[in-house]
This record gives structure tokens, C-alpha cells and sequence, in this order.
């Protein structure tokens, strides 16, 4: 790194299940503008402990809103510019073709099934509120292997050490194995939020960027990958 | 200060995984230190880099590698399988075997350094004498190098207890199995939970300060040099 941040550079921290379309929305907002962006990858959690202890970000989008919540709170970002820009949604996933997840799961025929801790992440939540709902939690419990983060999670189930596992449906992007689509009834919808660091070195053109993701265009991508956009926003 | 239930069963589970890789790693460690302390073999050299290699790697490569060459697609699978030993990812088992890798030059390091150490003359007297192979070793070699194993087992017992890279790899955070102190203060810096992540990272910090306190307390030159975790150089 050279000289940390300079004062040209917007440096955005993001939650690691949202890394794909922040990508294709950073290389869309680069023709409308000339600020280079640096882009930090980990889970909401870290993010969040490094943003507490002063971590260079202007934006923060992290994967729940508690967290952004909790650096408003604090007085670390700012209320007026968080808003929830996408919602998770949650799939069971095989990396094997041509079966039926949910079918192996009511059945019980899997030796391993993977989610992400659900008390770090939200997506582990739903995964558990999916498992309860379907008053299968407590049976499958000595089966369940946990991902720190919903990225874990995928790779324990792509290498086939866990036959199921509940990712975020963004995660497979070029559809491949089977997927079973969770009916959005059976857990509480995964808002994701993103806010403004106050002590943002740039906050001019991460406002900017902040209304490029409200834009019609920036919608339409993160909904090509598999989000629901909130309404009113 | 009160710790919780799964505080206390992560805190036993890292003890028992450190204290079944140490013995196990002295036990297997020391013909191969032995070997490379004492051949002429032109393997000498890549066989030595191999088990630095560890000390190198960043903990994820090898958690990753792990995790892809025993998944059940692998034919390391299938043969563990076929052995009856099973799937080896998130199980203690598997924690241990990882744990072995990742600690191996800080047991083979300190050995190689005392075999190396060892007096010719004292091994030629006992082979004079009439002493066997393992008789020499346990009379002659295993005194006089008591050190570097005494070294060789507090380092591989602390590096196995700091462990975290190649655990949050292949262990699946399960509690009483694979669910380590240091991935459970992780879970805890995750989920914002300060409070809990210092009481066990204070734990964790005065408990490694004092392995390592008799390995610097025991002022001797010799030992000093066998610390090193890198090759010696003659």
C-alpha cells in the first residue's frame, strides 16, 4: 500500500457474499467516474471490528443491519445515508446434477450439511430459522458442519465434504449442481445495509456511489445475482 | 470471571488436540529428524524442505489443501475410506493429522539441531561397547539430546495451541469436536462480543507466555540455539 488512502480513492469494505455484484457495479460506475476504488473483502463481523478501530472505509455494505445499526449507534456512521440495498436470499444446495435437495434433506440422506454459524452470520441464521421451521433442527444437529461466513460455507459444500449446504443463492452464479429454491415464508428476509462512515476522507463520492446503487441500472444487476431489491428505496 | 460451557469445552478439546499432537509428532518426528540429521543422502535436501515447508505456508493453503484432498471426491478419500479410518474433514481426527502437518518443523527442527549436536566420539564408544542400534539410542542419544526434545515438545505443543488458519479450514466449528479457542474468540470478534473474545484471548496469551517461560528460563547457550526454528547452518 502506498501511503494509505490518498484523498482520490474511495475505499468500500463489503460483506463477502456480495462480492460478485459489487464488482460489476464498481466497473459500471467507473464510466460515470474517475475515482478509483478499492475494494476490501471480509465478513460483516471483522469489517466491523476494523471500521470500530478505524479502518480507512468511506462505505461499509455489509450482510445484515445490525451492524451498520450498531456503528450508527455508536456515532461511527451516519443514519441519513443507510439504506438496505439488497435482500439475501437463502438456497439449499448439492454440488452434484440432477437431484432434489429438499427431498435429501426431509429424508435425511446426507452424512454432512453445511451453514454459516449463525451467530456470526446472518445467513446461518436463516439457515437455522429454515431448519426449525421444518422441525428438523434438533434432529440433523450432530450432522451440521458451520462455515465462519456464507463463503466457507459454499466451499465445504463445492468440494463435496458436506452433500448439502445453504449458501446465498448469489453464490452460484453460473447455475450448476441442484439447487431448491427456500420459500421466503420459512425465514426472516436477510436485509442487507449499507452506510456512510463519518469519518469518511471522501464522503462526496461515496454519496455519489451511494445513489448509483439506489439507480435503476445498479437494481438490475444486484437482482441478476439473485437479490431482491426492498421497495421504496 | 466466569467463562460459559462451550468456552470450557473449547479450552479442554485444544489441550487434548495439543497434547495428542505433540506425543504423536515426537514419536513419528524422531526417526525423521534423526534421518535428517545424521544421512548423506541427496534426498537429504528436498525431504528437509518439505517438512519447513509448514513453517512457510500461509495456515490457509493448508487447510485448503486438506479440505480439497480429502474431500470425497479425492482418491486420498477413497483410500482412507477403504482403511476404514472415514471422511476426515471436520472431525477431530482430521484435526489432529492437520494439526501434525502444520507443527512438524517446530518438533523436527530442535531434533534435527540436537542429533546434529550429538559427540561422535560418545556414539562410537557406545557402538564399541557393543551396544545395539536401540540401545545406543535410548543409553547414549536420548540423554544427551533431552533438550531439543524438551524443546522440540513445548514448541510443538504452543504452535498447535495458536493454531487457527488450517482449524476454520477443515473443522467446521463443532462443539467438543472441532470448535478450538482460538476459532471460538473469532466467532466472538465476529458476532461483536468483545467482551468474551478478550476474557479468552487473556486465556490464551498468559497460557502460551507460560509454556514458553521454561523454554528461556533454563539459561543455557545450547538450548538457545535449538529455539531456532530455522535449519542451522554448520
Amino acid at each position: 500500500m502506498v501511503h494509505g488512502n490518498s484523498k482520490s480513492t474511495l475505499n468500500i469494505a463489503v460483506a463477502s457474499n456480495f462480492v460478485s455484484p459489487m464488482k460489476k457495479l464498481i466497473d459500471l460506475f467507473a464510466i460515470k467516474s474517475s475515482t478509483p476504488i478499492k475494494l476490501s473483502v471480509g465478513s460483516s463481523g471483522s469489517l466491523h471490528a476494523q471500521i470500530v478501530n478505524g479502518a480507512p472505509f468511506e462505505l461499509f455494505f455489509s450482510a445484515d443491519q445490525e451492524k451498520p445499526s450498531s456503528l450508527v449507534a455508536a456515532n461511527l456512521a451516519s443514519k441519513k445515508h443507510q439504506h438496505t440495498y439488497a435482500i439475501g436470499r437463502l438456497v439449499l444446495w448439492s454440488s452434484k446434477n440432477n437431484i432434489d435437495p429438499h427431498e435429501l434433506l426431509l429424508a435425511g440422506s446426507f452424512t454432512k450439511l453445511a451453514l454459516a454459524n449463525p451467530e456470526v452470520a446472518p445467513y446461518g441464521e436463516a439457515a437455522v430459522s429454515v431448519l426449525r421451521s421444518l422441525r428438523l433442527y434438533e434432529k440433523y444437529r450432530g450432522r451440521q458442519v458451520q462455515g465462519q461466513n456464507i463463503a466457507q460455507t459454499y466451499l465445504y459444500t463445492s468440494s463435496g465434504n458436506a452433500q448439502l449446504g445453504f449458501i446465498s443463492a448469489s453464490q452460484n452464479e453460473e447455475p450448476r449442481g441442484s439447487t431448491w429454491n427456500i420459500p421466503s415464508s420459512l425465514y426472516q428476509p436477510i436485509k442487507q445495509d449499507v452506510v456512510l462512515i463519518n469519518k469518511a476522507d471522501n464522503s462526496k463520492i461515496a454519496i455519489q456511489f451511494l445513489e448509483f446503487i439506489k439507480s435503476n441500472e445498479a437494481k438490475a444487476i444486484i437482482m441478476h445475482y439473485g437479490y431482491g431489491i426492498a421497495s421504496g428505496t | 470471571m466466569g467463562l460459559s460451557d462451550s468456552d470450557l469445552t473449547a479450552i479442554m478439546l485444544t489441550i487434548r488436540l495439543a497434547t495428542t499432537v505433540t506425543v504423536l509428532l515426537v514419536l513419528l518426528g524422531t526417526p525423521l529428524a534423526w534421518w535428517l540429521a545424521r544421512t548423506n543422502s541427496f534426498l537429504r535436501a528436498p525431504i528437509g524442505a518439505i517438512t519447513t515447508l509448514p513453517l512457510v505456508l500461509p495456515p490457509t493453503v493448508i487447510g485448503f489443501y486438506l479440505l480439497v484432498a480429502l474431500g470425497p471426491q479425492s482418491p486420498a478419500a477413497e483410500l482412507l475410506i477403504f482403511l476404514g479410518v472415514g471422511p476426515l474433514p471436520f472431525t477431530f481426527t482430521g484435526l489432529v493429522i492437520a494439526s501434525m502437518i502444520y507443527s512438524l518443523p517446530f518438533v523436527i527442527q530442535p531434533l534435527q539441531n540436537a542429533f546434529s549436536d550429538l559427540d561422535e566420539q560418545s556414539l562410537e564408544a557406545a557402538t564399541t561397547l557393543g551396544a545395539g542400534s536401540l540401545d545406543r539410542f535410548f543409553s547414549v542419544v536420548l540423554p544427551l539430546s533431552k533438550q531439543g526434545f524438551f524443546v522440540a515438545a513445548i514448541l510443538g505443543f504452543a504452535h498447535t495451541i495458536g493454531e487457527f488458519g488450517v482449524v476454520l479450514m477443515i473443522g467446521g466449528n463443532i462443539p467438543g469436536e472441532t470448535q478450538v479457542v482460538s476459532t471460538q474468540i473469532y466467532t466472538y470478534v465476529e458476532s461483536l462480543d468483545y467482551e468474551s473474545a478478550n476474557k479468552l484471548s487473556a486465556i490464551m496469551l498468559i497460557f502460551s507466555l507460560a509454556i514458553l517461560l521454561p523454554l528461556y528460563a533454563v539459561q543455557n547457550r545450547s538450548l538457545g540455539s535449538l529455539v531456532a526454528p530455522w535449519p542451522k547452518r554448520d
